[in-house]
């Protein structure tokens, strides 16, 4: 299985022109398609993010107009939540990754497959327009009844992106199911599937109880505004906090959407890095699904302040510190696995390991937020700002770029440099950390977001987040930078050049159209690193002896 | 998955249609006597009744896999916890005064 430089043919160099990548049914190539359009939304969402530190380095307000700032704020949201980070791993890794590591052709409908990266653009276009035109000021969440009764800017436009971009995503969950379901390889059992599925599995199932509910919120709040049909304004027989329940029954599960699949990620990652079978396999698999479950049962924890019964905001915060048990049971169990591995630090277990400590800060003030005297304190504070921006960079960003690392090779075939990789992993989690972990001390002493400006005690805070800020930008920026180059100049990567463990090493880098010359089978446990050694041996010895004889 | 159309004949599905009909009448009636809170009750335990007749026999749900059993009654078990948790806060929120 030795890489042949030249003349092998791989899904890369089948066919070329414009028309091959438009039309193609191949999930490599579609994972490519999503892989350029959500990059060119990270950087219009981070163009928002630079223009807000801008803005916030100096306590008045004079660099955007408040309006202007309350519109970057909500298309920094719109555009990161929904246009990068929810179809991040999902759409780029898990469409990639998910037939290799199950030993499929394809996904099980392939032509779906394509549709649904079309209605994700089309989606997108319909949210550009709106940006170009002045964007929207509600917020992402597009809160009643400022966004039904108040707001004069491009709603509906917007609003319409986000329904349709919604299709993909559930149509991307349909497609992994039903493939996970029926298109494993011979021997491949659900107990022995890599936790990257297990974990696609979990999420695309938020994928398609979840999104249709983001949809019938979407139709309402249009419903509303266009014709005046009273759902959510009192004053035509609705209910303005009706749309809280309703939105976030979706949006907390989203968040699981995008760091569900980095969790896979981290699993595959440190069970490779330290050579060693992941601890407690079963639980982290069941603990994805327990996560994905209980998502659904949270929403109440958005409204402590909003009217809600204080005997549900108990409820609801019982039940959102539950989310910590499953979530704790995977920290708990890679930590584990690290236990006496011989771990190597190559770049892609750099980010995992930083999405550990990361998510764990994250999720230990989420449960902090659930606890009911503490959220009153800073709801709608820069600490909840902190804690989600830990959820999803220092969650979700930090495993889809670990798992960039991870695969690259196996995407296209290349090595990128490992010195000026292991940099931006540094500067990446220098910068997180500056650009956040103020914020949390901002937001416990009083700090309201979605402001301007603000008092001047609070500028030595918000310098330092601007400054981590810029950092972090250069840290996005240098992989870009060499994974571009690598395509063309990189060292040619071996089929396994980690010599991980797992049916998408199997087959060449980059593979063939159909993945595989020949169905694999699997006799092995996953990350079996110990018993592959051992088949390996036990191959050498009797290499070695039939050669000796003659 | 094939042998729907034997197991469940038309007579089946007039039988069904039948006691739909006769229920529904049953309900009509039963709004006309006043059985205080006990008028939801009837009504509701008629109408799950019926419900189950439709999913069961006109969705084939009695003679699908246990695949398609356990996603049915995990769909309405669904429901009922979100319905559920929702109440808690409907039904608390009169308690401080
Ligand atoms: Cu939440």
């Amino acid at each position: 299985m030795s890489a042949e430089p030249t003349g092998r043919t791989h899904y890369l160099n089948a066919d070329y022109g414009v028309k091959s990548w438009l039309l193609t049914i191949d999930h490599k190539r579609i994972a490519i398609l999503y892989l350029i359009s959500i990059t060119v939304f990270f950087a219009l969402g981070g163009l928002m993010a630079v223009l807000m530190r801008l803005e916030l380095a100096t306590p008045v307000g004079d660099m955007v107009q408040p309006d202007t700032y309350n519109r970057l704020f909500t298309m920094h949201g719109v555009l990161m939540v929904f246009f990068f980070l929810l179809p991040s791993i999902p759409a780029v890794l898990g469409n990639f990754l998910l037939p290799l590591m199950i030993g499929a052709k394809d996904l099980a409908f392939p032509k779906i497959n394509l549709a649904s990266w079309y209605i994700y653009s089309i989606g997108g276009l319909f949210t550009l327009w709106s940006m170009l035109h002045g964007g929207v000021d509600t917020g992402w969440t597009f809160y009643t009844p400022f966004s039904t009764a108040f707001s004069n800017t491009y709603v509906i436009s917007t609003a319409v992106g986000v329904f349709i971009t919604g299709f993909s995503s559930i149509l991307t969950g349909l497609n992994f199911i039903v493939t996970i379901h029926r298109m494993r390889a011979p021997g491949l059992t659900w107990f022995r599937l890599p936790l990257f599925v297990w974990a696609h599995y979990a999420t695309s199932l938020v994928m398609v109880l979840g999104t249709p509910v983001l949809a019938i919120t979407i139709f309402l709040l249009g419903l509303e505004r266009l014709f005046h049909i009273g759902i959510f304004d009192p004053a035509l027989g609705g209910d303005p906090v009706l749309f809280q329940p309703m939105g976030w029954v979706y949006s907390h599960p989203a968040v699981y959407i995008l760091v569900l699949p980095s969790m896979g990620v981290v699993s595959e990652i440190v069970t490779a890095f330290s050579r060693k079978r992941i601890f407690g396999y079963k639980f982290v698999a069941y603990a994805s699904v327990a996560i994905a479950v209980l998502g659904f049962l949270v929403w109440g924890h958005h409204m402590f302040v909003s009217s809600q019964s204080p005997y549900a905001g108990v409820i609801f915060s019982f039940l959102s510190m539950l989310v910590a048990v499953p979530s704790a049971i995977k920290v708990f169990n890679w930590t584990a696995t690290l236990y006496e591995g011989s771990i190597s630090w190559d770049t892609p277990m750099l980010y995992a390991l930083g999405f550990i400590g990361l998510f764990t800060i994250g999720g230990l003030t989420g449960v902090m937020l659930a606890t009911l005297g503490i959220d009153i304190h800073v709801h709608d504070t820069y600490f909840v700002v902190a804690h989600f921006h830990y959820i999803m960079v220092g969650g979700a960003l930090m495993g889809y770029l670990g798992g960039m690392h991870f695969w690259w090779p196996k995407i296209t075939g290349r090595m990128y440099p490992i010195f000026w990789s292991k940099l931006s992993a540094l500067v990446i989690f220098i910068g997180f950390n500056l650009t956040f972990l103020p914020q949390f001390l901002l937001g416990y002493l009083g700090m309201p977001r979605r402001y301007h400006a603000y008092p001047e005690d609070f500028q030595v805070l918000n310098v330092m987040s601007s400054a981590g800020a810029s950092i972090l930008g250069i840290g996005y920026l240098i992989p870009l930078v060499y994974f571009i180059w690598s395509m063309r100049y990189g060292k040619r990567a071996e089929d396994n050049p980690w010599d991980a463990f797992g049916l998408e090493w199997e087959t060449s880098s980059p593979p063939p159209t159909h993945n595989f010359l020949e169905t694999p089978t699997v006799s092995l446990e996953a990350y079996d690193y110990a018993d592959r050694e051992e088949k390996r041996r036990a191959a050498e010895v009797s290499a070695s002896g039939a050669v000796e004889p003659g | 998955m094939s042998d729907h159309e034997q197991v469940t004949g038309v007579g089946a599905y007039v039988v069904v249609f039948l006691a739909l009909m006769v229920l529904t009448s049953l309900t009509v009636g039963a709004a006309f006597v006043d059985l205080g809170p006990f008028n939801d009750v009837v009504a509701l335990a008629i109408a799950f009744t019926k419900a189950t007749l439709v999913v069961l026999i006109f969705m084939h749900v009695r003679h699908a896999s246990r695949l398609t059993k356990i996603t049915v009654v995990a769909g309405f078990l669904w429901l009922l916890i979100l319905f559920g948790i929702t109440l808690t806060d409907y039904f608390s929120r009169g308690f401080l005064g």
